[in-house]
């Protein structure tokens, strides 16, 4: 999805007022924005504390403010600085962090990024959107450039079926119809689990929905996924982040609060950041059952 | 121009404050207080913008909002109370002044250096002004800062450091020295001054000089500053006045 930022960026460079930082990262792919903006693209060295403070002073004076950095580095290290100095002040800064999740695979576990938007929502103001496919990246960008509050953006490598056409951008989209359970998952990885969902009878194939804006607002879902869920009354989530505090949190308290909780709930989710051993993005979801055959498996035994 | 009248007014509110509250914190208040009434009364106009990175000294703060008549004598009263405008470090919202919530110390500098980068960006000529202890330069985020300002050249910028020599709990000699702090500052291409932090007269030359690079003045202050058994004194970093303290305190700087 970086190419597809970077593009989504460029256009928006023509705004006198948009900065652009970045911690050091973007090498060979960033190096359009880079010459689009001119002074107005910096490198903040590799200090993200220093680089989430001065953006936040940077929007408090009125300037439209982009960070980028790494997904681990985008929000962990200056978790205080993103409170503090963003969220305390709800100030329009858009953190943007790349390989979400896995992305950064066999990098080693320093470079995952599995409870990031979990602990981002935890603060007061903080909006986050996942994007699932790289075309959406351009509908996200747009959206979040007009976000008057801090704002995460968390990217990673599209993954649909070969030959499949991703769904127009919307917060939430059912990608997959049937009378089976309620499957719901959020960003890239969702793309693995479409072929399979809809290869299944009719009888068992989900009511597949993909969430990509967080927190989540009752009014903001689709009326037809609670009717699906009323129905089926077994909801399953899927999500390349720890179980607490991601997607699964987030619907169930929401489903709870409004007096909808299914009477079955299975979650695929990220099983840690530190293994034994490491691998590709793919490799390291296996590790934690996040692949259609597992699903399959689920589904099996329902 | 800021009196000696004028800060033993304000000296007397700020005790009285800190009294009624029953709140500590006074000492490193006491050592702050003078640079920042003098920013607030002679240097600050709409142009420029004021950093406290001692958010611990927002007691100051809310005394130097009082003499330039942003926060009223009635509200002084509420201070650290419920409901208050006014908390122990100064507040996200609401308080016209208060550029940012700090109270975590090592932030202010990376916000100073981020408002001037911001000043210049939009080619404004406010100049900005932060203030910080001496014992949140051990936090590691004022030297990315550093590294920052240095690199950006922000002339725009002038940091003063209250460098009372006393942290929370021990001489900042003994915890953790920076000793000498003004060569490690220098050391990034950075204009350093070292002056009496109660010299007012100092204070201001040093303040209208500006250069071309960034500049770090260190106030040699006093913490507890005009308060005999406070002066140099660790406890009153954290201790709140009992009634005799207060009394013999109050004397003394209307004696002064």
């Amino acid at each position: 999805m970086r190419k597809q930022f970077c593009d989504a960026l460029v256009k928006r460079s023509a705004k006198p007022d948009m900065h652009f930082i970045t911690g050091d990262l973007g090498f060979m792919a960033l190096e359009p924005l880079r010459e689009s903006m001119g002074s107005r693209f910096l490198n903040a060295g590799v200090a993200e504390q220093n680089m989430i403070t001065v953006a936040a002073a940077m929007a408090k004076e009125g300037l439209d403010t982009w960070v980028y950095s790494i997904a681990p580095f985008c929000y962990a290290r200056p978790f205080e600085q993103i409170r503090n100095d963003i969220c305390f002040h709800n100030l329009p800064v858009k953190l943007v962090g790349n390989g979400g999740g896995y992305g950064y695979g066999v990098m080693g576990p320093t470079h995952h990024a599995v409870e990031d938007y979990g602990v981002l929502l935890t603060l007061p103001n903080m909006r986050v959107y996942v994007p699932a496919f790289d075309e959406d990246v351009e509908a996200v960008v747009m959206l979040a450039g007009a976000n008057d509050a801090p704002t995460y953006l968390r990217l990673g490598r599209g993954e649909p079926p070969t030959g499949y056409i991703a769904p127009a951008y919307a917060p939430w989209r059912q990608v997959c119809q049937g009378q089976g359970m309620c499957l719901v998952a959020t960003g890239p990885v969702s793309g693995l689990y479409i072929e399979s969902c809809l290869a299944l009878p009719e009888a068992t194939r989900p009511n597949f929905w993909i969430v990509s804006e967080f927190p989540m607002r009752e009014a903001g879902i689709p009326p037809e996924f609670f009717d699906q869920l009323s129905a089926s009354e077994t909801l399953c989530v899927v999500e390349e982040h720890v179980a607490r505090g991601g997607l699964a949190s987030e619907l169930l308290l929401l489903l709870a609060e409004t007096g909808r909780s299914p009477k079955r709930f299975k979650h695929f989710c990220a099983q840690s950041h530190a293994f034994e051993r490491y691998g590709s993005q793919s490799y390291l979801r296996g590790r934690s059952s996040l692949d259609a055959q597992t699903l399959l498996c689920f589904l099996g035994a329902l | 121009m800021l009196t000696d009248d004028d800060l033993r007014l304000a000296k007397l509110r700020l005790l009285r404050m800190h009294y009624e509250s029953g709140v500590g914190h006074i000492g490193g208040n006491l050592s702050a207080l003078d640079i920042i009434l003098l920013i607030f009364q002679e240097f600050l106009t709409d142009s420029d913008r004021f950093i406290l990175s001692k958010g611990h000294a927002a007691g100051a703060l809310y005394i130097a909002l009082w003499s330039v008549g942003i926060i009223n004598d009635g509200e002084l009263a509420t201070f650290h109370k419920e409901a208050t405008r006014l908390p122990g470090h100064p507040p996200a919202k609401g308080l016209a002044g208060v550029q940012f919530a700090t109270g975590s110390l090592g932030h202010g500098l990376s916000l100073a250096a981020g408002t001037a980068y911001a000043l210049k960006a939009k080619s404004e000529s406010g100049r900005v002004f932060c203030v910080t202890s001496d014992g949140e330069w051990q936090e590691g985020a004022t030297w990315e800062a550093l590294i920052f300002l240095a690199h950006h050249k922000l002339d725009n910028l002038t940091v003063f450091v209250d460098h009372n020599s006393l942290q929370g709990f021990g001489s900042t000699l003994d915890v953790a020295s920076m000793n000498p702090l003004d060569e490690k500052i220098r050391g990034f291409g950075i204009d350093v001054e070292i002056i009496p932090g109660h010299d007012l007269s100092k204070i201001r030359e040093v303040t209208t000089r500006i250069g071309r690079r960034p500049k770090v003045v260190i106030l040699q202050t006093v913490k507890g500053n005009g308060v005999s058994f406070m002066e140099g004194v660790m406890d009153w970093h954290y201790r709140p006045l009992t009634a005799d303290l207060y009394e013999r305190a109050v004397r003394e700087v209307a004696g002064a």
